[in-house]
């Protein structure tokens, strides 16, 4: 069974919100109708969004780092949405895991919305129908695309390869070794509702050199026949031959 | 969790209804062997047809919880087809079923339509407005599982996690009900008054019970999501900068109640005092004096709004972690 995902890498994303633009557009375009946006340009603005990118402060001034944290639907394996729905209108596809709403069949009654314990849906103000990432679900398997662009639209635009897309379920994904070898994790494991979109934590490359590493110990050009060992201090061959 | 007035009035109204409808089937099950008089069949009729009133309040109170209310001819039917899974696609079934067998209920009384289906060993005849009477019963209950389920199955919810939401559900609507028919018969049948005002004071001082004690145990939960569970980062100091909008979102105002820590703290004792001491003693009261019955359903009603708003207001969801500070 295949459940696709998308696993973003928290030591590369920088805040830059491209993610968050270029699935706004390429939602807001589809046949399923615009993404309401009102007082876009007035002292509130707000909106349907289905990715946004958030900003953690972790620890304190001075020893602080900034997390830049793009969070969207989390596409769970056991979603808590789907069951609550009254109409079947949420539901969970088969074929491919993708969490989805049938905007037809919604009655915008929000409970989807408190049994989230994410906060990814948010209701369409003007349709007064739940939305939802879809994975791109008009966009990956378009056959009219070239194979390159078939991926969710904040995969393609994101400039420094934060975003990864795949099958979780495919060992041999890139998804999956990403999750494997660097590390990935879900969030908020506590509610087993087992999030397909997973996390590559921040790392950092350190380089932990011993005292005994500063000095070789063994050096082959030290004077021979002198034992025990000469002293680190003690002339070696390149001291004699460095006349 | 923001208080949806449509769900208040919703819940409120079809409890008291179902109450009032329990109330009426008890006296009339009393009077069947014999423990208390038979009322006319206009007693259990109109008071039928009051709860039907409430139902369909609450109904029209419904409505406006829909996105749009042109949903509600238009796509609602479809909320009863998920009943394996979901409690408000099976509240959506128990409502109608609950309205249609008290109408016939109340319709079988007021058209003298009573047929006897069959007469107990000890001799008492079951009629028709009898079984339809024991079926309306669980459907009652059904109806106050489903809607208390609703919120209570949700488990990141964890002021509504619990078995004393169902509980409360119950004997809250009870208590109302109770209350309005034991207001209902001090007019239409002024001697049976003291039967539903006592069993009325029994409900409400368990619904009382009952509510202190969700009130307690919400008071000592500890919140199982934390910000070091929502973004996955192990450190004891993690502060939101930005959220991702420059105004509000859905996120900011479905899921807070917009009122400040001073009025709910303030609601608190105001709807205890209001939905059950005041009534309590006004219930005490109106055994000598049914007009102050009238006065307790009013002003418990009243209390019940508020008690209801709190129990929405109080649920703090887990996704708020991820929407603290506006930026």
């Amino acid at each position: 069974m295949t459940q696709l995902a998308l696993v973003i890498d928290l030591n590369v994303c920088v805040g830059c919100h491209a993610c968050v633009t270029s699935c706004k557009e390429w939602n807001t375009s589809g046949s399923a109708g615009p993404l309401c946006d009102e007082n876009p340009y007035g002292l509130n603005p707000t909106g349907t969004f289905f990715n946004r990118v958030q900003t953690f402060e972790i620890g304190q001034y001075p020893n602080s780092e900034t997390l830049h944290f793009p969070k969207s639907c989390l596409h769970c394996e056991d979603p808590p949405c789907v069951p609550v729905c009254p109409t079947g209108a949420s539901y969970k596809r088969k074929e491919d895991g993708i969490v989805l709403v049938d905007y037809d069949k919604c009655i915008g009654c929000k409970y989807c919305t408190w049994a989230c314990p994410y906060g990814a849906r948010e209701i369409d103000e003007k349709a007064k129908v739940m939305k939802k990432c879809t994975l791109c679900v008009d966009r990956i398997y378009d056959q009219s695309l070239a194979e390159i662009d078939r991926k969710p639209s904040c995969v393609k635009a994101c400039p420094t390869s934060a975003r990864l897309f795949g099958d979780i379920h495919d060992p041999e994904s890139e998804v999956s070794q990403a999750i494997r070898e660097n590390g990935g994790y879900a969030l908020m494991p506590e509610w087993g509702t087992h999030p397909a979109n997973h996390y590559l934590p921040r790392r950092k490359t350190k380089l932990k050199i011993h005292q005994d590493e500063l000095e070789r110990a063994d050096n082959p050009l030290k004077v021979e026949g002198h034992l025990p060992k000469p002293a680190k201090d003690a002339s070696s061959m390149d001291d004699a031959s460095a006349w | 969790m923001k208080p949806a007035f449509s769900v208040i009035f919703l819940t409120t109204l079809i409890g008291a209804a179902q109450g009032l409808f329990l109330a009426l089937f008890t006296h009339q099950s009393y009077a069947l062997f014999g423990l208390l008089p038979m009322q006319s069949d206009e007693f259990y009729g109109y008071g039928s047809a009051l709860s039907l009133l409430l139902l369909g309040g609450g109904l029209f109170a419904a409505v406006f919880h829909l996105g749009k209310p042109i949903y509600m001819i238009t796509r609602a039917w479809r909320g009863i087809l998920q009943w394996r899974t979901s409690w408000m696609s099976r509240e959506l079934i128990a409502l109608p079923a609950f309205m249609g067998i008290v109408f016939l209920f109340g319709a079988s009384h007021l058209a003298g339509f009573r047929p006897v289906l069959l007469t107990l060993p000890s001799g008492q005849p079951i009629d028709l407005s009898f079984v339809l009477g024991v079926v309306g019963t669980l459907l009652a209950f059904a109806l106050f599982v489903c809607t208390a389920m609703i919120y209570a199955c949700l488990r990141f919810l964890r002021e509504w996690n619990s078995p004393l939401t169902v509980i409360n559900y119950i004997l809250m609507g009870g208590s109302s009900g109770f209350i309005l028919a034991a207001f209902y018969s001090a007019s239409a049948a002024p001697d049976q008054a003291d039967f539903f005002a006592g069993w009325a004071i029994i409900i409400t001082v368990l619904a009382f019970a009952g509510r202190a004690a969700s009130l307690v145990r919400n008071a000592r939960l500890k919140p199982k999501s934390t910000m070091q569970t929502a973004i996955g980062v192990k450190h004891p100091y993690i502060v939101q900068r930005s959220m991702g909008a420059m105004g509000g979102t859905f996120n900011t105002r479905e899921y807070f109640h917009g009122k400040s820590a001073a009025f709910l703290r303030t609601i608190k004792p105001a709807f205890l005092v209001t939905a059950f001491v005041l009534p309590l003693a006004l219930l005490a009261f109106g055994l000598f004096s049914p007009a102050l019955l009238g006065v307790a359903f009013v002003l418990q009603y009243i209390g019940l709004l508020a008690e209801r708003w709190f129990f929405f207001a109080q649920a703090n969801h887990p996704q708020n972690l991820y929407y603290q500070t506006i930026g």
